[in-house]
């Protein structure tokens, strides 16, 4: 170990996250492979080892024989004043060696607020931030996540974004980076054949033109590149690699169990989600791979806890057969079995039985508005009898614990729709006065409430937020409608979705301000010990950025979106439908049952269907 | 079977940055992959039952750990293997060395012999283990550590049994007898007592690895 790294690791907290070294690290010979590649997840060790995505791409690129794929998080405030002080630069965990002189740096990006994470990591790795800085073929700097799927904030940092699934797409790219570094290509050539892959998008490669107003005016490609990237899924999810042997850290991360994913996309349509509609079509694993998979990687890791991941637990078609397959290997081993993203409206007594024979843990829906007509407006299929019908089984059933979430400022929402959440809280608590088992053991009911973020690709995205002043009016008016005792109400802080919107709807002009807040101390701004609302407001201004401009305007019908040039499959014509229905408070089937023509299907592989029974 | 099963085993390496929180819960993980579960407790909130005789602090190395461990089921496994078999299911830097039925209590482990590097990036080794010797000579060193009620004064030299300095590369090498339990001497107290009290002597950075574990009467403990 590097003797200055020895001296430091004494004196920050949780110096484990910060070693390698642990259970099914994958370690390679460095002078076998042809590529060495930092796979870096820009936020700290708990929250990337806990992310499924690091896990899946981490082992199918370490599948490729030429790539060594290690992993690098950001440090923690403490460390990094450490690794400052000692001059040490940003190492991969498997080597310990210096991420700058590695072949290639791919950054999985998952939430605007690591963008200036990101930069950090590049800086404290000894690499220029922008691609017009680097003039060389390596290292390449890339990413991919749910943040290329509105790349243009992050355009001017990236030599290249990978769009949509990556178990295929990341591996054509290493080993066209491969061809071009055994063949000693430039980086020009090597990224004009790269954006011949489908799911590539090089920014450098478009040029982008605006209107006097500030919008977009013309995305034009060059050098053969595309007129628009298509998104890259893989069709069969059975056939996909699935890691059964993850890392298992010697440290406690966030989420320190068995994930086994049991489909991709969702069949909701709900109009403000983002994820909603960027993972479509729906695909399904079978629950005997996922009863193979999950028994495999409970023994490869002798967790003591699986969990059952999806946008929609409860929309598993096959989850009773799931849960008898898990149950009956995890109940006489005392694992536990938990299953969140639960819906109110088919949840299961009989389920809910299962579960509690092992273990119970609280109930939690995702309600979003406060009366039905948002709820129908916004497509969010729950009903209030739904939600107090699963209640009255939980209370009998023994639970006592309900969180209730709820996004402010959705489309057409009015004060009668605020006052209807603290109606459904007391009704809640009628309920469970009504049908509880234990009284004395009293009830929690948790309202949680963020502001609502209009997200490219989602209907919503012509959406403009609510103003700050009038997300707090709001939040008031729900606080003071709220008596009962066992009723407690958090409230999200809107400066940070404030951020988050211009960073979701931002174009390449945005750039110059997520540079500014990084070079005045920005990173890790998800942690409100970092967050910091004064910096990026001041940057905005500094760099002509106009707040208002991105997160408060109404965009209009035909406006180009500076992600329009970004195709997720689900047609523009498809969001704008459905943003018209939520002003005609009008709902859209599950897709399951009537399917919506949204266009995900036509990325499927010939011979594979949308939700494929 | 015996429910009286113990291990030794070693923690190097990337390892020692592993907490004894965190230890347990690898430990614990490591017996499920070997597929040897640990027995729980009885109770509200069982939890897997095992000892480890004297945790070890973050940044410390052993090459002679104690564990006591209980195994679910009614069959002893076979001993001779296990530590082949533990050791293949640990992360890098634990390795099991010895699995066995123990007799003696916990308590009787009372010496542990520490090796230390005392790392000087400027000063002459030579002539720091020369001052280092002169100051670990006096009678009484006391210095100032958190006890149970607060700070306090404590004089580690009775906790010293022996020890003994030989310069080397930019560093100076410590081999050394601590007292273990009652009262237990941290070796890092050695580079805190020059911290304290002499501190043109305090190294730049130190580390140390317990070596082996003996009884009262200087017998090895198993």
């Amino acid at each position: 170990m590097d003797k200055r790294l020895e001296r430091i690791l004494p004196r920050v907290q949780k110096p484990a996250r910060y070693t390698g070294g642990e259970y099914n690290q994958i370690l390679k010979n460095k002078d076998e492979v042809d590529i060495r590649l930092a796979f870096c997840f820009p936020d700290t060790y708990e929250i990337g080892m806990s992310n499924l995505g690091m896990s899946i791409l981490y082992e199918t690129m370490n599948s490729l024989p030429f790539v060594w794929c290690e992993r690098v998080f950001a440090p923690w405030g403490d460390m990094y004043a450490e690794m400052k002080k000692a001059g040490i630069p940003l190492y991969a965990l498997e080597s310990g060696d210096a991420v700058g002189d590695f072949d290639s740096l791919a950054f999985s990006i998952g939430y605007e607020m690591a963008y200036t994470t990101v930069l950090d990591m590049l800086d404290m790795a000894g690499i220029p931030l922008r691609t017009a800085d680097r003039p060389g073929l390596l290292p390449l700097v890339w990413a991919g996540g749910t943040a290329a799927v509105n790349a243009e904030p992050m355009a001017p940092f990236m030599d290249l974004f990978v769009v949509g699934e990556g178990e295929e797409l990341d591996n054509e790219v290493l080993t066209l980076l491969r061809e071009a570094k055994l063949g000693g290509w430039s980086k020009h050539e090597f990224l004009t054949k790269a954006a011949q892959i489908q799911g590539v998008y090089v920014p450098s490669l478009y040029d982008v033109s605006y209107h006097d107003d500030g919008t977009v005016a013309a995305v034009t490609p060059r050098d053969g590149a595309p007129a628009r990237v298509t998104k890259r899924i893989v069709s069969d999810l059975d056939a996909a690699p699935y890691p059964t042997r993850p890392i298992v850290p010697s440290t406690e991360v966030v989420h320190d169990r068995v994930s086994l994913e049991l489909f991709r996309g969702c069949p909701r349509g709900c109009r403000f989600c983002q994820a909603g509609h960027v993972y479509r079509p729906l695909r399904a694993k079978k629950p005997e791979t996922l009863i193979r998979q999950g028994i495999e990687s409970l023994e490869n890791t002798g967790h003591e806890d699986v969990t059952l991941l999806s946008l929609s637990t409860s929309d598993y078609r096959q989850l009773p057969a799931l849960c008898d397959g898990l149950l009956e290997y995890c109940e006489p081993r005392s694992i536990g079995l938990s299953l969140p993203s639960l819906r109110a409206d088919n949840f299961s007594m009989e389920i809910m039985e299962r579960l509690q024979k092992v273990r119970k843990s609280g109930l939690t829906f995702a309600v979003e508005g406060g009366s039905q007509r948002l709820r129908d407006a916004v497509n969010k299929n729950v009903t209030e009898e739904d939600v107090l019908h699963t209640c009255s089984i939980a209370f009998a059933g023994g639970w006592n614990t309900v969180k209730l979430y709820y996004m402010l400022g959705l489309p057409t929402e009015t004060d009668e729709d605020i006052l209807g959440i603290a109606e459904m809280a007391n009704q809640i608590l009628h309920c469970w006065r009504v049908n509880a088992k234990n009284k004395n053991r009293g009830v929690k009911i948790t309202i949680s409430t963020s502001c609502f973020i209009p997200k490219p690709h989602s209907p919503f995205q012509w959406e403009a937020q609510i103003p700050l002043p009038e997300y707090l009016r709001r939040v008031n008016l729900l606080r003071s409608a709220i008596t009962a005792k066992n009723v407690t109400y958090n409230w999200h802080d809107a400066e940070t979705s404030l951020i988050e919107a211009v960073l979701s709807k931002g174009d390449r002009r945005v750039a110059d301000a997520i540079e500014e807040v990084w070079r005045q101390g920005g990173r890790l701004d998800a942690w409100t010990d970092y967050f910091s609302f004064r910096r990026w407001m001041d940057a905005f201004e500094n760099c002509g950025v106009d707040v208002d401009f991105y997160a408060h305007r109404e965009a209009g019908r035909d406006e180009i979106m500076p992600w329009d040039h970004i195709d997720v499959g689900v047609r523009k014509a498809h969001l704008w439908s459905e943003r018209e229905k939520c002003y005609r408070s009008e709902l859209s089937p599950d897709c399951r049952h009537q399917c919506a023509a949204c266009g995900a299907a036509k990325l499927l592989e010939r011979g594979f269907t949308c939700d494929e029974r | 079977m015996s429910d009286k099963l113990r291990l030794r085993f070693e923690k190097t390496g990337r390892a020692v940055y592993i907490s004894h929180l965190d230890l347990m819960h690898t430990l614990q993980r490591a017996f499920n992959r070997a597929g040897l579960p640990l027995k729980y407790s009885e109770g509200f909130n069982p939890h897997p039952l095992i000892a480890i005789a004297l945790p070890l602090s973050v940044g410390m190395a052993s090459l002679c750990e104690i564990m006591d461990f209980k195994l679910k089921g009614e069959e002893t496994p076979d001993l001779a293997a296990l530590p082949e078999r533990l050791t293949a299911a640990m992360p890098e830097g634990i390795a099991v060395t010895e699995a066995y039925a123990f007799t003696r209590k916990a308590a009787e482990l009372k010496w542990l012999a520490v090796r230390g590097v005392l790392e000087y990036d400027e000063r002459d080794p030579a002539e720091m283990a020369e001052e280092l010797r002169a100051f670990y000579a006096q009678d009484a060193i006391v210095i100032t550590k958190k006890t149970k009620r607060g700070m306090g004064e404590t004089d580690i030299r009775p906790g010293i049994r022996e020890i003994t300095f030989t310069p080397g590369e930019k560093a100076v090498d410590i081999t050394t007898i601590l007292s273990a339990q009652e009262p237990t001497i941290n070796p890092e107290l050695l580079a805190e007592a020059l911290r304290q009290l002499r501190p043109e002597l305090a190294p730049d950075f130190a580390k140390f690895t317990r070596i082996e574990t003996y009884d009262a009467d200087m017998k090895i403990y198993r």
